[in-house]
């Protein structure tokens, strides 16, 4: 009987998770880094409420972003290099779905623990209730995309010696769009102005991810195995 | 325009000589450095070969 | 899908090399003539600016040089996707050859928009729509140099370098997008003056020669790059080492 490609799906998803519930410890890593980070900027510059409130939406997301790519070495890494991901490459299943599947498992343990430290961080940098409302919005909508387009990096330097520098010189400038409207959403929202032409980029962004970016990672990882 | 004005660009000479000048210096070096790199390859190669039917002389048998 | 067979022959290395060395000296010297005529016209016969004087004569290599920034990044991409789909060595010798021109490019209209900035805005740096997207296209053409530097195996450089070309150009546009938006969130009292006014045909006829020149410059360049480099991609097969021979006895390599 062979699975039918749904099946795989799920049942990759639920592979990715429970591997990484077991290595949960890895996780907290890019979280920590996250929170740190943040951290700094009160000290590299100052505590005055007034300052950190004006750069909290940009700190909080340039963060975030560096947290993310941080935590995309865990996202084909492993299978790499036990060879499971050669396997799942070779099945009948289409590669790009089986690459969805990890990608959203990696956003589950990544990405959303991200969204969810919002609040915290949004206090540290004296964020008021309405912006990290709209922040955590930004973040749920702008972490898979990270995700998305992580992964196509990743799967282009899996394989190379320095992969992890070359990664973010490959990854960061196609973040860009999604820092600048986000930024710029919870800005707005601050200011008590409409949100919904920056929500709608976001989303129009999300779902150009999700339709092309497991195709080209897929692409990508099919040249880096050979 | 006269000469000395060609040169002063209305005041603006360092700005718009340091322009041309580095558009020039690059554009001129990436034009030329081909043509070296290209002849380069050519001895290299040449070297390669040579080593390689050497090679071959001494190891009739394989080939 | 299969290409039709006339395209087959013009896409081995081979041709490629006997063609682009005939190509050459043609493209070479429209390059110098559209050069001078453009250089002459935008010194003397353009007049100068009503506002800016003489320092807007850096439009002439600022803007030319930054049209020639995207237009080869959208060629490297394209001779990248061609040649990973139709397995074309040509195209993507073409794509690899063309990245480091691109982002010479990119530099020199970085470089010249900041001179151009300082007696226009008082400042070096200034981040405004157009010079902000370039270093964004600067760091893409990075990326891509460098990844492909990175991977030894030349086929699977180029294969890489053509997902990461294909990503970047689709991504481009929103880029821009972006970051023009951002700008105009952000507009100071610099507006940018690089987006050009109605523009008098004075200044407008230097300005396209000098961006035809730059396009016989680019195509003359990388045809340059790509004769050396296919010898060595190519050095195992008959034709190099014919070449490699000719040239030897033709005393000295030319």
């Amino acid at each position: 009987m062979i699975p039918s490609t749904g099946s795989a799906f799920v049942a990759l998803i639920r592979r990715d998770l429970m591997l990484s519930y077991r290595h949960r410890n890895e996780l907290l890593n890019p979280l920590l880094f996250f929170v740190i980070v943040v951290t700094l900027f009160p000290l590299g510059t100052s505590p005055e409420k007034e300052l950190l409130q004006t750069m909290a939406p940009g700190v909080i997301w340039v963060a975030a972003l560096l947290a993310a790519m941080l935590s995309l070495d865990s996202l084909f890494k492993a299978d790499y290099e036990d060879g499971t991901l050669e396997q799942l490459l070779l099945s009948q299943h289409s590669n790009a779905l089986l690459v969805l599947a990890k990608i959203f498992s990696h956003w589950l343990v990544t990405g959303v623990p991200i969204i969810l430290l919002a609040p915290l961080l949004g206090l540290f940098m004296f964020l008021p209730a309405e912006g990290i409302k709209t922040l955590m919005l930004t973040l749920l909508l702008g972490t898979p995309i990270l995700s998305l387009v992580g992964a196509i990096g990743m799967g282009l330097t899996l394989g190379l010696n320095r992969g992890g520098m070359l990664l973010s010189l490959l990854v960061l400038p196609l973040y860009i769009p999604v820092l600048i409207f986000s930024a710029s959403a919870v800005d707005a929202s601050l200011a008590g102005l409409e949100i919904k032409g920056q929500l709608y980029f976001l989303g129009a962004l999300l779902a150009l991810s999700i339709t092309l970016a497991p195709i080209a990672a897929a692409t990508a990882l099919k040249i880096s195995i050979e | 325009m006269t000469a000395s004005e060609f040169f002063h660009m209305g005041g603006y000479a360092f700005f718009v000589w340091s322009s041309y000048g580095i558009a020039t210096l690059l554009l001129g070096w990436m034009f030329i450095s081909p043509i070296f790199k290209r002849r380069q390859i050519i001895k290299e190669l040449r070297m390669k070969y040579r080593q390689q039917e050497r090679q071959q002389q001494d190891n009739p048998a394989e080939s | 899908m299969k290409l039709p067979a006339i395209l087959h022959k013009f896409s081995s290395p081979r041709n490629f090399y006997s063609m682009s060395g005939k190509l050459i000296p043609w493209l070479a010297w429209g390059f110098g003539l559209t050069l001078l005529a453009g250089l002459y016209t935008g010194f003397f016969v353009a007049p100068p600016d009503y506002q800016q004087g003489e320092s807007y004569r850096i439009m002439f290599v600022h803007v030319p040089a930054a049209w020639m920034s995207m237009f080869i990044y959208v060629v490297m991409a394209t001779s990248a996707a061609i040649g990973l789909i139709w397995r074309i060595k040509t195209a993507d010798l073409m794509a690899s050859m063309s990245a480091p021109i691109g982002a010479a490019f990119t530099f020199i209209a970085l470089v010249t928009g900041s001179l151009w900035g300082k007696p226009m805005w008082g400042t070096y740096w200034v981040w405004d729509a157009r010079l902000t997207s370039e270093l964004v296209l600067l760091f893409l053409y990075l990326g891509f140099i460098a990844l492909q530097a990175s991977i030894e195996d030349p086929r699977n450089a180029a294969r890489a370098g053509a997902v990461l070309a294909i990503v970047g150009v689709v991504n481009i546009p929103i880029i821009h997008y972006s970051v023009e938006w951002w700008s105009t969130l952000h507009q100071g009292a610099t507006v940018s003056k690089l987006d050009k006014p109605s523009i008098h045909i004075t200044m407008l006829i230097p300005l396209l020669l000098m961006a035809i020149s730059f396009k016989l410059y680019y195509l003359a360049s990388v045809l340059m790059r790509g004769r050396g480099e296919v010898l060595r991609r190519e050095q195992n097969s008959r034709w190099v080492k014919d070449i490699v021979a000719a040239e030897t006895q033709s005393g000295g390599v030319k």
